[in-house]
């Protein structure tokens, strides 16, 4: 399995990487092979499995966008691959968004999503509830993020604000994107599994880790 | 001396409420005067400028590098060595004091506006990197602000880190910089330009970017093995342990070497007798075990932190809190090279012990999570303790009991 983290210099502010490693290690406990591949800003997208896109500041944000869209990105995923988005990697990938001021910038057009500012920025624990299971986070952003019809999200909200208060991200066959930010796969191991079986095609044992300890933790930090 | 009845009053409130916080037993008091003596007269800081001024500023070592400018100069000098580094607490060290000279840590975000009051003589700027995200949420954000206040000062000469792009780049437009190549690890927040967004080229001894922004050549100090200040060896032999805690006396030297009061040499020998700042690097005992306490709050300074542990046989504690003073989120640990621990037992403290634990799991490093703290390994072998912002000061308190 080829993981490849795009642009961590750009889209890496919050422990991003940490997305990657419980990938990596995840399918490694299954004795299966995996390799984690950094993509830089002057390399060409390498052919991958998933490719990942972290949190990132206004300006590399913005620079990671119109790199993505030079490189053609949205052929590589519409050609089969897998990505998970979280936060300004969700934004990217949408019709537009906006972060400094009140000006759109173009994004990847994979999804029907816009970004707007919000009146607030949102930073506080998230969590989700994916078709009866729950995704716990930490979110910070300043985004709106509207959905067009037909567009479906990840989830609704338990806790927190995610797109709109009301759900969180989207989700197509190919890509997961949420505002639950940072090494969300870390705190939901089911998530993480759920990703590895729906790109590898196989159902997967389950595996038994100090982080279903910590994903109960969270559960009832959270009060769920 | 304040040189108006208002900003007297002020003072005198400050010092007044700090008495009474204090006889109360609520804590050390020094922030909630401060806040009062502000209220009355907000132009207090500028009131009670002393005749020398030097503000440290940056992510990591500002407390350090405070205590080695305050121990080099051996002067009686107002200090803020509580680590209290707003405004409030700058006000209540410079109104407790009467001396001459001030050396005073500064909150990277608060530097600004202090600098504006203060005017200070010297500027020490450490370095830049992620930290609290959820509280001050863009470091390039700092760099910013730094670059616009520090543009406009005119007397004041700055010591800055020549390997920090963001330092760096918060110094494009100002004068009088005396730049120190000093060792600096962390980049992972200046792998993109601050100017332009390109791809900062790291070599050997130097970086640069295609646009034009580089690593300053006019150096002032080296710190390459030897330290050498203006082209002059100062003899450098720590009691304080780590390449970082030579990297802050380096920049600490530089500092009074500018300001010009005290031999180099002589500050550069009183280091030696430096052996705790604020509780970190002493010995204690904690829970019946000896332990040398240490503070890691953000990547770059667990990086660094880490770096000195590699070859370490002790014990290892690591405590994660993630209260509003560590920053609520605590998705940094991914951002730590752990993986540098090897397979070596840690055990884990604090209220995210669960987030670290599952972050060493991860890195193949083996996790033993207390859960309570009657619990804590027994042995009679000495332990590193490592903690966070709240969990040191808890590890501080405990050791500091009866």
């Amino acid at each position: 399995m080829r993981i490849a983290v795009v642009y961590p210099e750009l889209l890496g502010t919050y422990g991003d990487g940490g997305n990657a490693l419980v990938l990596q290690q995840r399918w490694k406990y299954r004795r299966h092979r995996a390799t984690i591949i950094e993509v830089h800003l002057s390399d060409v997208i390498p052919a991958a499995d998933i490719y990942l896109l972290g949190g990132g500041e206004d300006g590399p944000q913005r620079l990671a966008a119109s790199t993505l869209r030079k490189r053609k990105f949205a052929k590589t995923i519409n050609a089969g691959a897998h990505v998970l988005a979280v936060c300004a990697g969700l934004q990217i990938l949408g019709e537009s968004f906006a972060v400094e001021g009140d000006t759109q910038f173009e994004g990847l057009g994979l999804v029907d999503a816009v970004t707007t500012r919000g009146a607030d920025r949102r930073v506080g624990n998230m969590a989700l509830d994916i078709s009866g299971k729950v995704l716990v986070g930490f979110e910070n952003h300043g985004g709106v993020t509207a959905l067009g019809s037909g567009v479906e999200p990840l989830g609704t909200i338990l806790k927190g604000f995610g797109n709109d208060g009301v759900v969180d991200g989207f989700q197509t066959e190919q890509i997961w994107a949420t505002y639950a930010h940072g090494p969300l796969l870390a705190l939901n191991p089911w998530f993480a599994d759920h990703i590895l079986s729906t790109i590898s095609g196989q159902d997967l044992d389950p595996l038994e880790s100090i982080a279903d300890d910590l994903y109960q933790r969270r559960l009832g930090a959270l009060g769920l | 001396m304040p040189t108006s009845p208002r900003a007297e009053l002020g003072r005198r409130a400050l010092l007044a409420v700090n008495l009474i916080s204090r006889l109360l037993g609520r804590g050390s008091g020094t922030v909630i005067g401060g806040r009062v003596g502000l209220r009355i007269d907000p132009e207090l800081l500028r009131h009670l400028r002393p005749s020398r001024v030097v503000l440290v500023s940056g992510t990591n070592g500002k407390t350090t590098t405070t205590a080695m400018i305050v121990e080099g100069m051996s002067l009686h000098v107002a200090s803020n060595n509580t680590g209290a580094n707003m405004p409030e607490g700058i006000a209540a060290a410079l109104a407790g004091s009467r001396s001459d000279h001030a050396v005073l840590e500064v909150d990277e975000a608060w530097l600004p506006s202090v600098t504006e009051s203060l005017e200070p003589d010297v500027i020490v700027l450490l370095n830049l990197s992620r930290d609290q995200l959820d509280r001050a949420n863009e470091v390039r954000q700092i760099a910013e602000n730094w670059r616009r206040a520090l543009g406009a000062v005119s007397k004041t000469k700055i010591v800055a880190n020549a390997n920090d792009p963001l330092v760096v780049y918060a110094l494009d437009e100002a004068r009088g910089v005396s730049w120190c190549d000093v060792p600096t690890q962390w980049r992972r927040d200046a792998t993109a330009c601050p100017r332009c967004n390109g791809t900062i080229v790291y070599a050997k001894e130097s970086w640069s970017c295609t646009c034009g922004f580089v690593k300053p050549s006019n150096i002032t100090t080296t710190l390459n093995g030897d330290l050498r200040i203006l082209g002059r060896n100062l003899p450098l032999r720590l009691s304080l342990p780590g390449e970082f805690n030579r990297v802050n006396a380096a920049m600490a030297l530089t500092a009074i070497t500018v300001l010009g009061d005290v031999s180099p040499k002589l500050a550069s020998m009183r280091l030696r007798g430096l052996y705790s700042v604020a509780g970190r690097f002493g010995e204690k005992e904690l829970w019946g075990r000896k332990a040398t306490l240490l503070l890691a709050k953000n990547p770059a300074s667990f990086s660094v932190l880490l770096e000195a542990l590699v070859d370490d046989k002790r014990e290892l504690w690591i405590g994660v809190n993630a209260e509003i003073a560590d920053g609520r989120d605590p998705s940094w640990l991914y951002d730590v090279p752990f993986e540098l621990l090897g397979e070596r037992v840690v055990y884990c403290f604090g209220t995210r012990r669960l987030d670290l634990a599952t972050r060493l799991a991860y890195a193949g490093v083996r996790p033993q999570v207390i859960d309570d703290v009657k619990n804590v390994p027994t042995g009679s072998g000495e332990v590193v303790a490592v903690g966070n912002y709240t969990v040191f000061q808890e590890w501080l308190q405990e050791s500091e009991r009866r």
